[in-house]
């Protein structure tokens, strides 16, 4: 179901059991309105691309989520793995000048 | 343009409401029940944009009636005989592939109708189709696309999508024979002539079916009597027996 | 509730990992898929989002019952729309369970072979255009109750899924009350049947939140793990005191009569539920378990060609684009 990179885990039930013949998996992106990027917003079964974009429609826009929606089949998204996350993310712990909250800027200056 | 009379329009807003109605009454049965979450869940929003454009079509039609009737009145408090629907939205829903040759059959009607209404001479005819069409263009994608995966697809699939053809296309003529109230209606530039339609409809859907690798049949024959309402079939009794059974085991109760 | 008794799996590992997993979740911190993780907390887990995900799926069943015969066109759709929330949150939790290494297909042949099991509330049935209200009413409100501290669980896709299904069903329980409401103001007829339906659906409602866990060794691994947030008893006893004085609104009686407010505690005193036909309805005996999983079995076997078609289909397109490239 998965290999060593995908977003899904490696288990040791599925690296015994046989291959199934299902619908793959999907990952779900969605566009809303209002110009923000495509955001991961679930997941959903389908044949193929096609079908998978049409089902994200009726699964996932039933309240007027989205304009602009991508799917991509779950066992193609490339993850980064658990023990990397300090070598990833740390060093980017240490650039706090990166946020507004590190300038203080006064009152008088008024919205910024 | 000529004038409609009012009794003719009437009958005309019955025929769209009855068949969202109908169909849409049919295609919920669905919901949980379904081959795949996805479906399900589709198949439901389809039921819920017909259920929709029935209020909207019995609405207008109960204004124009103009004897203090609802959209609710005529849904659950009229008897068969003066409903005016089609045939082909009557018939049971069947093996899943009969539901989605039915809805493809019909959708492919009401995409073309709707977009001529959109241009009628009756404004709150014209509003009401622009809302429509949008939900039935996507309505016509996906049923196309579903009939032409099982046509194409396992020789189970493709034999049943044959028998699901086999069995409604001898329901596709009544929706492009015109009768008085359908001249009447497009006289006064309310409504297409039906049979102006069939050219559309005929490159669309040989042009899936054809893709479905399914063969359409040779008999031209075509079931009338719906949309005149003078011989329904006998399924749509037992469809109200259970649509209409509330209102009419507690008489005036509001729900 | 939608999970039952789940039962959480005693774990053999590492110490050190065990210790360095908990301070994780101590500190509020998501486990993701591919995080280190007991196995006993994966295995909970797909049992309890697994549960949770197939009483969505079988709770359509008692709902989708009325929506050929709803009395009005509003209430049609309103309905339809409801029962389509869920299929949509059985969706969701099938994917989040899906992350932990199980397919959604081999979770549906374990619901309908009776290895995995749904929220007993769904094998009573629904006899009147009243039990819909109650439906939204009760077991929905029992449902949000246990749903939305769930959302702060410590599975990042179970959490996740969670957000969404509280989100969507804040208009469950509200249609719910609004048609016991019409009915409650109707006529006699009209509030007896919501009456009649309040009284079938008080005690199976309060089974929902599962017998008294407050012992349970389960319980408090799943507490610790931070994928049961409450005890039973507490979300009861919660929903009564919720509810009472919403059914005192409508006019209705609870059937319950040693229901009493107890001014120290500052909560009802009510009655238990009969534990005994709880653990009948789990074991197979209540009243529709036999035609919920025989309409699951049908629709599943009956769709097999569906999905096999559609699946051949996308599979000769892909051999065709390759042929043309």
């Amino acid at each position: 179901m998965s290999s060593p990179n995908s977003a899904y885990p490696d288990t040791p039930e599925t690296q015994t059991k046989p291959k199934r013949h299902e619908w793959p998996l999907w990952e779900v992106f969605i566009r809303g309105q209002h110009g923000m990027s495509h955001r991961h917003v679930g997941s959903l079964h389908a044949a193929d691309e096609e079908m998978a974009i049409k089902n994200a429609r009726d699964v996932y826009t039933r309240r007027n989520e989205g304009v602009s929606i991508w799917v991509v089949e779950a066992r193609h998204i490339a993850a980064s793995s658990p023990s990397e996350k300090g070598p990833l993310y740390e060093p980017s712990e240490s650039k706090v000048y990166r946020h507004p909250t590190f300038f203080d800027i006064p009152d008088e200056v008024g919205a910024m | 343009m000529a004038e409609v009379d009012q009794a003719q329009l009437f009958e005309f807003l019955c025929r769209m409401g009855d068949n969202t109605l109908v169909l849409g009454h049919w295609v919920s049965e669905w919901c949980g029940h379904a081959p795949v979450l996805e479906e399900d869940i589709a198949l439901a929003n389809t039921a819920l944009d017909l259920i929709g454009q029935t209020q909207m079509w019995l609405g207008l039609a109960a204004e124009v009636e103009g004897k203090g009737r609802s959209a609710d009145d005529l849904a659950m408090l009229r008897d068969v005989w003066d409903f005016r629907n089609v045939l082909l939205v009557e018939q049971p829903n069947g093996d899943f592939g009969q539901t989605m040759m039915r809805q493809f059959l019909f959708d492919a009607w009401h995409l073309e109708m709707l977009g001529a209404l959109a241009g009628s001479s009756h404004d709150q005819i014209a509003a009401i189709a622009a809302k429509s069409v949008k939900e039935v263009q996507y309505h016509v994608e996906r049923s196309g696309d579903t009939v032409v995966g099982l046509g194409d697809g396992t020789s189970e699939s493709h034999s049943r999508m044959q028998k699901a053809l086999n069995l409604l296309w001898p329901y596709v003529g009544e929706m492009f024979a015109a009768d008085a109230v359908d001249n009447a209606v497009a006289a006064a530039g309310i409504a297409p002539d039906p049979a102006a339609l069939r050219e559309t409809y005929d490159a669309r859907v040989g042009a899936v079916l054809a893709e479905a690798t399914l063969s359409v049949p040779e008999d031209g024959f075509a079931h009338k009597g719906g949309k005149s309402g003078f011989q329904h079939s006998e399924h749509l009794g037992h469809l109200l027996t259970q649509m209409q059974w509330l209102q009419r085991a507690y008489p005036g109760a509001s729900w | 509730m939608y999970a039952q008794m789940v039962k959480s799996e005693a774990t053999q590992e590492d110490p050190e990992k065990l210790a360095a997993f908990q301070a994780r979740i101590d500190a509020g911190e998501k486990i993701e898929p591919k995080d280190w993780m007991p196995a006993g907390y994966r295995k909970t887990l797909i049992r309890q989002i697994g549960q949770h995900a197939h009483s969505e799926i079988v709770g359509q069943l008692p709902e989708g019952n009325w929506i050929t015969r709803a009395p009005t066109l509003e209430r049609k759709a309103i309905l339809l729309a409801k029962v389509q929330d869920e299929a949509g949150h059985g969706l969701y939790l099938y994917c989040a369970a899906e992350t932990l290494g199980v397919s959604r297909d081999e979770m549906t042949e374990m619901l309908l072979d009776g290895r995995m099991k749904y929220s007993s509330i769904f094998n009573y049935p629904t006899l009147t255009w009243a039990d819909m209200g109650a439906v939204g009413w009760l077991v929905d409100g029992a449902a949000i109750m246990n749903q939305v501290p769930l959302q702060r669980t410590s599975y990042g896709p179970y959490s996740r899924a969670m957000i969404r299904v509280c989100k969507e069903e804040s208009f469950h329980q509200r249609q719910g009350y609004a048609v016991m409401m019409k009915m409650a103001q109707g006529t006699p007829a009209q509030k007896a049947m919501a009456q009649n339906a309040l009284n079938r659906f008080w005690y199976p409602s309060l089974m929902m939140f599962g017998p008294s866990d407050k012992d349970s060794v389960h319980s408090a691994q799943s507490m610790a793990w931070k994928i049961k947030m409450n005890t039973n008893d507490e979300l009861r006893q919660k929903f009564v005191d919720q509810t009472v004085p919403q059914a005192e609104y409508l006019g209705l009686t609870v059937p319950d009569e040693t229901l009493k407010w107890n001014e120290e505690k500052g909560g009802y005193d009510f009655a238990e539920p009969d534990w005994d036909e709880f653990f009948e309805v789990i074991k197979g005996n209540g009243p529709c378990n036999a035609e919920r999983l025989a309409a699951r079995n049908k629709a599943w076997d009956d769709g097999k060609w569906v999905r096999e078609g559609l699946l051949a289909h996308a599979e000769k397109r892909k051999l065709r684009k390759v042929a043309a490239e």
